[in-house]
C-alpha cells in the first residue's frame, strides 16, 4: 500500500527528512519542506490512495466467508461510516467491550467475514492483514474530517476506561523511567526540533488525537493511532504494547476525551 | 542486585499503595495492574518486566508529585546508588562526549544490543554553542563548565546527577544514566569532559 515510489514528491521530500541530520539550518529546510509540501497537498493529501485502496477492500469480499465489511457497524449502526470514527472509542453491546475504530474493525473482519484476529495481531506494521487494516483506517477516518470528536465517557465502561488511561499516561516504568508525561506532560517542550504536544490539555488532545491517524512525510508511510501509539512506547523504553490491546484503547479513550467537542483532521500530515 | 530489585518491585509497590487507598480504589487499582500485565509482551532487548514499577518509579507515576517528605526519602535512597570512579578521574573525552550526548539511540525494542547505547541529552538539553536542534525537557545547560566553575562539589554533584538524577529530585525527567545501567562509567567521563573542558563548544564559542 505505501509504494512511495508512485509519488515523486513525497519521496524527495522523504529523502530529505530521512538523511540530513537535525542542524538547525537542516531543521529550517525541513520545516520549509513540510510547509511547502503541506500547500501542495491542500486539495490533495497521499493518504486518499491509501484510503481509497480501503474503500475497495470494505467493499470486497473477502475471509473464510466471502463476504464483505459493508454490514460492519461501527457504532452509528451497520454500514454508517460517516463520522463514525470521531465517535471512537465507544462501548459495544455485542462484545461487551469498549473499542476503538482497529479493534472494532477486527470484529467485523472476524464476524463478517471469518478473518481471525490473530492474523492482524500477528501481522508486522505495514503487512499482511495489518496493511489491509491501516487501508480500511485510512477509508473510514477520511469520512469523519472535519467532523467533532464525541465520546461518551458518562458510559460507565468508557468512564472506567478514561480512568485506566490516565493512570496510564502517568506510568513511569522501564531503563529510562519515563511516561507518557514525561514527553507530552508540559507546556511548548520539544525533543530536539521535534514539538510535543501537550496531552493533558484540550488543545495538545486535539492537536495530537484529532489528527491521527495520518501520513508521515518522513517516511512517506501512512500510520494508524496503534502504530502511533506502538512507537510513543518503542520510544518510552518499555516492553511492547500487544497489537489492541487493552493498555492502547484505555490511553486512547483518556485521549479522546480530553480532546473531545474539539475538530477532527483525519487523516493528518506529520513529519 | 538490580535483577532482583526490578522483579520483586510489582508486589512491593501493591502493598505500599494499600495503606492510604478507599477499598475501591484499591480494586480500580488492582484492575489497572491486571490491565498493564495483559497488554505488554516481550519484544527483542525489551523483556515484559520492564514493566513492573520500582518504588519509586510508582510514586512518581501521579498527576502531581508525592509529599516533601516521600521525595526526601526516595532522594535519600537515590543518593545511595551513585558510584563515583574508582580512579577518582573524572573526565574523558569531550569530543566522544560530544557524539555521545548527540546519539539518542538505545534500549528500544528495535535496537540489536542493551550495550552501546547514547545519553540523549540533546533530546532535553541545550548544550553547546554550535548545535541548535535541541529539546527543551530540561534546562539549558551552555556554558555549564564556565558558569559553574570546577570545584570539587560542582564536579561531584555533576557526575552523580548524571549517575543518577533521582538522587537530587526524586521525580526527575532525567534518566538514571548510570543506576539503570544505560552509561557506561567511561562514557559517562566523557559527557563530563563535554560539560566541563575548556576547549569545549559547550564553554568556548
Ligand atoms: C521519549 C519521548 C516520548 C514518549 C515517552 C511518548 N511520546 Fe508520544 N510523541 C513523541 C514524539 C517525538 C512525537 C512526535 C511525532 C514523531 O515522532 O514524529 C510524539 C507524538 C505523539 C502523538 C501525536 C501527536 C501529534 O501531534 O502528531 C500522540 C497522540 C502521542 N505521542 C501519544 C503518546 C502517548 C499516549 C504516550 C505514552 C504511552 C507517549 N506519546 C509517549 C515522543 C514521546
Ligand atoms: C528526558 C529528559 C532528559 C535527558 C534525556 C537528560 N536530561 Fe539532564 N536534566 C533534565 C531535567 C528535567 C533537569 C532539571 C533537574 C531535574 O528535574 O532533575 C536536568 C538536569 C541536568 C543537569 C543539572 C543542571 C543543573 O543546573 O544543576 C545536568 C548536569 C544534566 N541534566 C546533564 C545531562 C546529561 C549529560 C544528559 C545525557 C547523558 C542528560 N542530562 C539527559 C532532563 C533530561
Amino acid at each position: 500500500m505505501t509504494e512511495p515510489t508512485k509519488y515523486a514528491l513525497p519521496v524527495a521530500v522523504a529523502t530529505l527528512l530521512a538523511l540530513v541530520p537535525l542542524t538547525a539550518p537542516a531543521a529550517d529546510k525541513m520545516m520549509e519542506a513540510i510547509n511547502e509540501y503541506r500547500e501542495l497537498l491542500a486539495d490533495g493529501n497521499p493518504s486518499e490512495l491509501v484510503a481509497a485502496q480501503g474503500e475497495e477492500l470494505w467493499k470486497t469480499r473477502r475471509g473464510p466467508k466471502n463476504a464483505t465489511l459493508e454490514q460492519c457497524d461501527l457504532g452509528l449502526g451497520p454500514g454508517v461510516i460517516k463520522g463514525a470514527s470521531a465517535q471512537l472509542p465507544r462501548f459495544f453491546k455485542d462484545t461487551g467491550k469498549v473499542q476503538d475504530l482497529e479493534t472494532r474493525l477486527m470484529t467485523c473482519m472476524e464476524t463478517l467475514q471469518g478473518i481471525e484476529p490473530q492474523a492482524v495481531i500477528k501481522a508486522g506494521w505495514l503487512k499482511g492483514e495489518r496493511e489491509n487494516m491501516a487501508a480500511l483506517v485510512a477509508y473510514v477516518v477520511t469520512e469523519s474530517n472535519g467532523h467533532k470528536v464525541k465520546v461518551d465517557l458518562k458510559h460507565p465502561a468508557m468512564k472506567k476506561m478514561y480512568d485506566m488511561g490516565k493512570l496510564a499516561f502517568y506510568y513511569r516504568a522501564g531503563p529510562m523511567d519515563f511516561s507518557c508525561a514525561t514527553c507530552h506532560g508540559d507546556e511548548g517542550k520539544r525533543i530536539r526540533m521535534q514539538e510535543l504536544p501537550d496531552l493533558r490539555t484540550h488543545e495538545g488532545a486535539i492537536a495530537g488525537w484529532g489528527s491521527w491517524p495520518a501520513y508521515r512525510v518522513s517516511n512517506g508511510q501512512f500510520w494508524t493511532m496503534q502504530h502511533r501509539l506502538n512507537d510513543c512506547y518503542r520510544q518510552q523504553r518499555t516492553a511492547e504494547p500487544i497489537y489492541g490491546s487493552d493498555v492502547t484503547i484505555a490511553l486512547s479513550v483518556y485521549l479522546a476525551g480530553k480532546a473531545n467537542g474539539g475538530k477532527v483532521v483525519t487523516p493528518g500530515i506529520k513529519r | 542486585m538490580k535483577k532482583i530489585s526490578t522483579l520483586a518491585a510489582l508486589p512491593v509497590a501493591l502493598l505500599l499503595a494499600l495503606p492510604a487507598a478507599h477499598a475501591a480504589d484499591e480494586d480500580a487499582y488492582a484492575e489497572f495492574k491486571a490491565m498493564m500485565d495483559r497488554s505488554f509482551k516481550t519484544t527483542g532487548i525489551a523483556p515484559k518486566h520492564r514493566m513492573y514499577q520500582l518504588d519509586f518509579q510508582k510514586a512518581c507515576s501521579q498527576e502531581k508529585q508525592p509529599s516533601k517528605a516521600e521525595m526526601a526519602r526516595i532522594e535519600a535512597e537515590q543518593m545511595k546508588t551513585i558510584r563515583y570512579p574508582a580512579d577518582g578521574k573524572y573526565f574523558g573525552d569531550w569530543k566522544q562526549g560530544e557524539k555521545i550526548a548527540l546519539d539518542g539511540r538505545g534500549l528500544t525494542w528495535t535496537d540489536k544490543t542493551p550495550l552501546n547505547n547514547g545519553g540523549g541529552c540533546y533530546n532535553c538539553h541545550q548544550l553547546s554553542h554550535h548545535e541548535i536542534s535541541y529539546g527543551t525537557i530540561g534546562p539549558s545547560l551552555l556554558e555549564y563548565g564556565k558558569a559553574r566553575g570546577n570545584t570539587e562539589e560542582i564536579i561531584k554533584y555533576t557526575w552523580g546527577k548524571i549517575y543518577n538524577a533521582k538522587a537530587f529530585n526524586a521525580c526527575s525527567n532525567m534518566p538514571r544514566n548510570g543506576d539503570a545501567e544505560i552509561l557506561t562509567e567511561q562514557q559517562m567521563k566523557h559527557l563530563m569532559a563535554f560539560l566541563f573542558d575548556p576547549a569545549s563548544p559547550v564553554n568556548k564559542k
